[in-house]
C-alpha cells in the first residue's frame, strides 16, 4: 500500500470511530436510569415538573431519533444544546474552554520536550556512565510522580514558600504575555514532566540507533569530533521518533490536564467535564466528552500520518 | 539499564515467541533478576508495598479512622505520630499504611477485570480474523479514543461512585490494551507449525487456543499488566484526588493528598507522606515492569509511558 492509500484509509476510519465516540457520549448518559432530567435535579423533583421538562426537552421521543437529533444540530448548527438549569448554550461554553486547554497542552508539550531531548542527548551521549544511570533514574521519578502530586508541591514551594508563580487561575497569553506565561508555568511544569520522561527514554533509546549506523562511525572516522558529530547529525534524525512520541502521548497530556486545570483553577475543558459531572448537567458533558475525544482523534490521525511520512519503513496495516 | 535495553530497538517484530511452560517459570523468573537491577529494585519496593497492605492491622499503630480533633489535629511529625496527625486529628502513619491495602485491593481487582475482559477478546479476535477481528478491534478502538482518565472518572459519574465502581471504570478502561497485546501475540504464533499439528490431530478451536496458543502470549500480558497495575493504581489516586474515588471515610492516598490542600503551607506533612506513598509504588511498578519487559518480551519497543 502506498502513501496515499495510506492516508485515505486512516482518514476514512475516523468516520467509525467518532460514530461509536458519539453514540458513547451520548448514549452512556441518556440511558442514565431516571434520565437526564431527574440526573440534574434529583428524585425528588416535582413528578409533574420532571414530565414537563422531558416533554419540553423532547427526551419521551426514542432513543435513535433524539441521538440524530443532536448529532445533527451539532455537525449542521455546531450547537451543543442548553443546559437545563441554566440555559446558557454548550457551544459557548465549549468554546470558551477549549482556549485555555489547548494553551496548557501546548506549553506542557513544550516543556516535555525542552527537558526530555537534552537529557536523552546528555544520557545517550554518555550511555552507560553515571550521567546516564542518573538520568534513567529521573526519568522514572518523573513517570512515576503523580501530576496531582506534583502540581501541590510546585504550589507549595513557588506560590506559597517563595511566592514567585500564582498558584491559580488563567491569563491568556496573547492579551498579556508576561502575566499569561507567569500563569501558565507551574501547570505546564506539572503537566509536561511525566512526558518529558517519556520524550527522554526515546531521545535516548533512538539517537543510540542512529550512533551504530555506518554514516555516523564514517564523520567519526574522517576526523570529525564526538561533539560535532553528534549535533551536526546525529541528533537531527533521533528526533524525528521523539517528536512523534509528544503526539502519542496527547492522550495522556489531555488526561493530565483535566487534573491540572482542577488543581491550578484553569478554566478549560477538563474543568468544565468535571463540574459537569458534580452538577448533572448532561448536556454539557456529552458535548465535552465528544469534543475531547475528537481533539484526540484528530492528534493521533495527524500523529500517524506525520509518522508514516517521516519514516518509510513502517509498514502500512 | 540492562544490555537488552538497546536490543529492543534492533530485533524485528514477529516469530521466535518461546513457550513458557510452568516449569520454565521459575527459571524464567530467576533470569529477569538476574539480569535486571531495576527489576530487582522493583521487586523490593512491589513486594514491601504489598506487605504493608496485607499487615496494615497489625503494622499501624493508631485506627486509621479514629479522630480527635480536640487533642490531636494538625500536629507535626513527632515520635508519637512519625508522619504527624491530620485535620481531623487522625494518624497520618496508620492512613498511608491502610492506604496501600486500597491502592493495591483497587488497583489488582482493575486490572483482573482489564484481564478478564481484553485477553478473551485479544484471543478470539487475532485467531479468528477477518470481519471477527475488525469488529473486536475497532470497538477497542472506540474505547481507545477517550483519554483514559476521562473516560474513568465519566463512568464513575455515570455508574455512581463507589469502590468497587472505581474499580470497574478503570478496568475497563484498560481492557484495549490487554486486547491489543494479547492480539499482536496471537498473530505472531497463529501460523507457527505446532498450531498447524494441533489442528491436524484434531483438536478443537477452543482446545488449541487454549492449551497451544493462551501460554505462548502470556509473558507479554505479564508485562502488560505490571504495567497496568502502575497506572491503576495512578488512576484510583486519581479519581480520589478529584473526590470520585472510594468515599469517606476510606483512607485513599489520592483523597488524603487533596484533603490537605487547605493547610499544605501550615502542614506540609498532610500531602507530603501520602504522595510519596503513590509515587514510591508506582516506581515500584514501573521498574518491575520495565525490568521484565526487557527480559521476557524484548520486541515489545513501546515506551514505559501510557495513558492515565
Amino acid at each position: 500500500m502506498g502513501y496515499g492509500a495510506y492516508v485515505l484509509k486512516r482518514v476514512l476510519l475516523i468516520g467509525p470511530i467518532l460514530f461509536g465516540v458519539s453514540l458513547i457520549s451520548f448514549g452512556a448518559l441518556e440511558l442514565l436510569p431516571g434520565g437526564p432530567v431527574e440526573a440534574a435535579f434529583g428524585t425528588r423533583a416535582n413528578p409533574e415538573l420532571v414530565e414537563q421538562l422531558r416533554e419540553q426537552y423532547g427526551l419521551n421521543r426514542p432513543f435513535h431519533v433524539r441521538y440524530l437529533d443532536w448529532v445533527g444540530d451539532i455537525v449542521l448548527n455546531q450547537d451543543f444544546g442548553q443546559t437545563i438549569r441554566t440555559e446558557r448554550d454548550v457551544s459557548t461554553l465549549l468554546a470558551t474552554s477549549l482556549p485555555p486547554t489547548i494553551w496548557l497542552a501546548a506549553s506542557g508539550a513544550l516543556v516535555s520536550v525542552f527537558i526530555g531531548i537534552p537529557a536523552g542527548i546528555v544520557s545517550a551521549v554518555n550511555h552507560y556512565e553515571p550521567e546516564d544511570y542518573l538520568a534513567t533514574f529521573l526519568a522514572f521519578l518523573g513517570l512515576s510522580i503523580p501530576n496531582f502530586f506534583l502540581g501541590l508541591v510546585l504550589i507549595l514551594v513557588f506560590s506559597l514558600y517563595v511566592p514567585i508563580f500564582p498558584s491559580s487561575g488563567f491569563v491568556s497569553p496573547l492579551e498579556d504575555p508576561v502575566e499569561g506565561v507567569r500563569t501558565l508555568v507551574l501547570p505546564a511544569l506539572t503537566v509536561g514532566t511525566a512526558i518529558s520522561a517519556v520524550v527522554m527514554r526515546m531521545m535516548r533509546s533512538s539517537l543510540l540507533e542512529v550512533f551504530s549506523e555506518e554514516y555516523i562511525r564514517t564523520a567519526r572516522a574522517k576526523g570529525l569530533t564526538r561533539a560535532l558529530v553528534t549535533n551536526k547529525h546525529a541528533v537531527k534524525n533521533a528526533l524525528i521518533p521523539t517528536v512523534t512520541v509528544v503526539g502519542l502521548n496527547f492522550g495522556y497530556l489531555l488526561g493530565g490536564v483535566v487534573i491540572v486545570e482542577q488543581i491550578f483553577a484553569i478554566p478549560g475543558i477538563g474543568r468544565l467535564t468535571l463540574t459537569a459531572i458534580l452538577t448533572r448537567e448532561y448536556r454539557v458533558l456529552q458535548g465535552s466528552l465528544l469534543v475531547i475525544a475528537l481533539l484526540f482523534a484528530l492528534v493521533n490521525l495527524a500523529t500517524d500520518l506525520l509518522y508514516a511520512y517521516l519514516d518509510p519503513r513502517i509498514k502500512y496495516d | 539499564m540492562t544490555e537488552t535495553d538497546q536490543s529492543t530497538t534492533d530485533q524485528t517484530t514477529g516469530g521466535g515467541s518461546r513457550p513458557l511452560p510452568g516449569a520454565a517459570a521459575a527459571e524464567t523468573a530467576r533470569r529477569v533478576f538476574a539480569e535486571s537491577r531495576l527489576a530487582l529494585l522493583g521487586l523490593v519496593i512491589t513486594v514491601g508495598v504489598v506487605i504493608v497492605a496485607a499487615f496494615a492491622p497489625v503494622i499501624a499503630p493508631y485506627d486509621p479512622t479514629a479522630q480527635n480533633i480536640a487533642e490531636a489535629q494538625l500536629l507535626a511529625p513527632s515520635l508519637e505520630h512519625p508522619m504527624g496527625t491530620d485535620q481531623l486529628g487522625r494518624d497520618v502513619l496508620s492512613r498511608v499504611l491502610y492506604g496501600a491495602q486500597l491502592s493495591i485491593q483497587v488497583g489488582v481487582i482493575a486490572v483482573g477485570v482489564a484481564m478478564l475482559a481484553g485477553v478473551p477478546l485479544g484471543l478470539v479476535a487475532g485467531f479468528y480474523g477477518g470481519y471477527t477481528d475488525e469488529t473486536v478491534m475497532r470497538a477497542m478502538d472506540v474505547v481507545f479514543s477517550f483519554p483514559a482518565i476521562l473516560l474513568a472518572i465519566a463512568m464513575v459519574a455515570i455508574l455512581g461512585q463507589s469502590t468497587f465502581n472505581v474499580m470497574l471504570a478503570i478496568g475497563i478502561t484498560y481492557t484495549p490494551i490487554f486486547a491489543r497485546v494479547t492480539r499482536s501475540g496471537v498473530l505472531s504464533v497463529r501460523e507457527e507449525t505446532f498450531v498447524d499439528a494441533a489442528r491436524a490431530i484434531g483438536d478443537s478451536n477452543a482446545s488449541i487456543l487454549a492449551r497451544d496458543i493462551l501460554p505462548n502470549v502470556v509473558a507479554p500480558i505479564i508485562v502488560q499488566a505490571t504495567v497496568s497495575l502502575a497506572f491503576a493504581i495512578l488512576a484510583e489516586s486519581a479519581l480520589s484526588f478529584l473526590g470520585l474515588g472510594a468515599p469517606p471515610p476510606a483512607p485513599s492516598w489520592g483523597r488524603m493528598l487533596s484533603d490537605s490542600r487547605n493547610f499544605m503551607e501550615s502542614a506540609p506533612w498532610t500531602a507530603l507522606f501520602p504522595g510519596l506513598a503513590i509515587m514510591v509504588t508506582i516506581l515500584g511498578f514501573n521498574f518491575l515492569g520495565d525490568g521484565l519487559r526487557d527480559t521476557l518480551d524484548p520486541q515489545n519497543d513501546t515506551e514505559s509511558g501510557g495513558s492515565i
